[in-house]
């Protein structure tokens, strides 16, 4: 075989040019889900001192628990630590939109809703905020998906959905 | 090429590498012995996930139960293997295409020594269970002082290699002056330059943050900035691992199949992006991080899109390389030339079929990369499903691939079998793809990655059925990688001594370096620019997590 005949730019603009759009169509369809379908992705949402959350003295974290902040929207604020959530399950109506305010006490840990676009680290010192709605009944599963130690496969909560 | 050069003078003569050899020997004797205990640590893992609990008799020696098994396995496997087996092939490779030894041999044993010391003083922690903290040890996970001292010794006897290169690659220029690196000596020197650059975080991680508080010299820490500094390193080494198997990929699968490389300026071109780019997007694994904004989540994202295309690079390069062989060894047809590879030739098969499961993990790390469709997979295990395919895969059957000749190389004997580590090799295609196409299933079902799902109490019966697929991939792996031992075994203790060792045979391009532009070879313009883009993607978000930051999470140990 001719070494020439096997060399043609036709043959490499063919791969470079699918190279290129195939990842830039890509990204296209990912701004568009965030941006005009509103799929967004965690994002700073301030810090808070751990001592002042162990203490029970910080403000937001002193009183964990659901409340209706509207009609049909809820505020849930929990706390994450070696190897449960407080409050370990909430329970709304459906059609609820929930905003989860969390933080951890300790190590690092993961929240986790299956069936539900929520997904966010939960750090010492940080603010996880997250806000999903909630429209077929049933128990939704919460799992931490970060290691936390010896006991991180127990921990885990959930979100009923009446 | 190498080769060219040393055409050009047909009496030169083969340079003294026994040192180089010797390194290469024994780094990557260092590199299996990790993976044969860390990829053990997997089976005990996935028996554990279908209810077979064997850490109960191992407890003598694995105090710390699955979780000090999967630490074991994530540091022996990810950070261990592929460095001890990267430095020895780099060193050899880069020695060997320029055919001149390292600058100073002293150096070259020194990097030897102060990564071993660093290994072992790791190694003390890690076994007697007190740095269960996996390969990530994310803060406040406080492990004992010796693990992260060990590790960032590994990290810095690194770096002495990129230093003796440069010093190597100096003299040669010198007395070669006018001509190209030779492409295998680019490749190594250009991932030794981005795994250096990547580095930068991990090592201020260790140096500024996790060893004076892991000693009690201060505090606190902040978990953000440690995560920050740690993925700044942590994407860019999933390059470090895949460069080296792309150097076989580019320049020497090509030649073993009967061909030639296709392109050898697209090749530099490729590396170059990867040098540029595989750095300012590691923040694409901290999509779900609080304390990040979401503005500079997507610059990586875009960024990480961007690697992609050096990539794609890649895969046309060298299955045109492929097909450039297939079809000189009397093969037709469009997809047809693929049966005139030399798929009896062991290190052939298993690198070809570590290329063909690399195709699946490239699209899988694509999901992982694509910002908020990151949310449906992050911290599943589908990504252990997706990094089991990349360098489980990719990265570790190439590597096997590459010694079932540079063995034989190095000691002179014959591979023992051939056709088992052929054998070996489609073992590990079918059992890595069960494993981790079920890895993946589940994930999307909600299953935690690093979960001891044996013990969970919120398995979910339809995960039942797919973790049993994953264990029977897993087994098929297990009998693979015994193929793999007992082969090396048997060639260091029993293979016949070969009259005549074959040399290395890099192979030539058809698009030679002549045509590539001369800027290419001129790596401190391409590590400018690599700086800047780093300078624009991280220093904002640094600027801001450093600024706000109290330094005062104390550290725990929760295991």
């Amino acid at each position: 075989m001719k070494d020439k005949k096997f060399i043609s730019y036709l043959f490499e603009v063919a791969w470079i040019l699918p190279s290129v759009a195939i990842p830039v169509s890509m990204m296209v369809a990912i701004l568009v889900t965030a941006f005009a379908v509103g799929v967004r992705v965690p994002t700073s949402a301030g810090r808070v001192s751990v001592s002042a959350v162990v203490a029970g003295t910080d403000a937001t974290f002193s009183q964990t628990g659901l409340r209706e902040i509207a009609p049909g929207r809820y505020e849930a604020i929990m706390l994450a630590q070696t190897f449960m959530y407080t409050p370990n399950t909430i329970e709304i109506p459906a059609g609820s939109k929930v905003t989860f305010v969390l933080t951890s006490k300790d190590v690092i840990h993961g929240f986790k809703i299956e069936g539900v676009p929520v997904n966010v680290m939960v750090i010492p010192g940080q603010v996880s905020r997250v806000t999903a709605t909630f429209d077929k009944p049933g128990e939704y599963l919460i799992v931490c998906h970060e290691y936390c130690g010896a006991g991180h496969h127990v921990m885990f909560g959930k979100v009923i959905v009446n | 090429m190498a080769s060219i050069a040393a055409r050009a003078r047909p009496l030169a003569i083969s340079a003294d590498l026994s040192v180089e050899r010797k390194l290469a020997g024994i780094n990557i004797f260092i590199a299996f012995a990790a993976l044969a205990v860390g990829g053990l640590m997997g089976v005990l893992q996935i028996l554990r996930y279908n209810g077979l609990d064997l850490y109960t008799p191992a407890k003598p020696l694995l105090p710390g139960g699955y979780y000090q098994g999967l630490t074991v396995h994530g540091v022996l496997n990810v950070l261990v293997f592929t460095t001890f087996y990267i430095i020895g092939f780099l060193t050899y490779i880069f020695a060997k295409a320029l055919n001149r030894p390292l600058a100073s041999s002293r150096l070259a044993w020194a990097t030897l020594w102060v990564m071993v010391s660093g290994l072992l003083l790791a190694a003390i922690p890690l076994l007697t269970n007190n740095a269960t903290v996996m390969f990530t040890f994310y803060p406040p996970l406080k492990a004992d002082s010796l693990f992260y001292i060990g590790l960032t010794m590994v990290v810095a006897g690194t770096w002495l290699l990129l230093v003796n290169m440069i010093l190597t690659r100096n003299a040669w220029l010198a007395d070669n002056p006018g001509q190209r690196t030779p492409l295998p000596a680019f490749m190594a020197i250009v991932t030794m330059l981005m795994w250096t650059i990547a580095t930068i975080g991990v090592a201020s991680e260790m140096i500024f943050l996790v060893i004076p508080w892991s000693l009690g010299l201060v505090g606190g820490t902040d978990p953000v900035l440690a995560r920050t500094l740690f993925w700044f390193t942590g994407h860019p080494i999933v390059y470090f691992w895949l460069l080296p198997a792309y150097i076989s990929w580019y320049t020497l699968v090509p030649a073993q199949a009967g061909g030639k490389l296709f392109s050898d300026p697209m090749a530099r071109v490729s590396f170059i992006l990867f040098l540029i780019l595989s750095i300012p997007i590691g923040m694409h694994h901290q999509v779900a991080d609080p304390g990040i904004s979401e503005m500079w989540k997507l610059v990586h994202a875009v960024f990480t899109f961007g690697v992609f295309f050096p990539s794609l690079l890649t895969f046309f390069n060298v299955v045109a390389s492929l097909e450039y062989a297939g079809r000189r060894n009397g093969g037709e047809g469009w997809l047809a030339w693929i049966f005139n590879l030399p798929w009896g030739k062991p290190e052939i098969s298993a690198q070809l079929v570590a290329m063909m499961l690399f195709a699946f993990g490239g699209i899988s790390g694509l999901v992982n990369a694509s910002y908020n469709v990151n949310l449906v997979v992050h911290n599943t295990s589908w990504i252990s499903g997706h990094f089991h395919l990349t360098v489980g895969t990719a990265v570790a059957l190439s590597f096997m691939g590459i010694t079932y000749w540079l063995v034989p190389h190095l000691t002179g004997r014959a591979l023992w079998s051939r056709s088992l580590g052929v054998a070996q090799a489609w073992l590990w295609f079918v059992g890595m793809g069960l494993f981790s196409h079920f890895m993946h299933e589940l994930g999307l079902r909600g299953m935690p990655r690093r979960s001891d799902i044996g013990g969970a109490p919120y398995v979910q019966d339809e995960w039942r059925f797919f973790l049993f697929f994953a264990m029977i991939g897993g087994l098929i792996m297990f009998v693979s990688a015994i193929f793999y031992y007992l082969n090396m075994i048997m060639t260091l203790t029993r293979g016949k001594k070969l009259a005549e060792v074959p040399d290395i045979t890099f192979a030539r391009a058809l698009s030679g370096p002549e045509d590539a532009p001369k800027i290419l070879d001129r790596l401190l313009v391409w590590v400018t620019v690599a700086a800047v883009l780093i300078l624009i993607n991280y220093l904002p978000t640094i600027i801001d997590i450093i600024s706000t930051a109290t330094f005062d999470i104390p550290g725990r140990r929760v295991w």
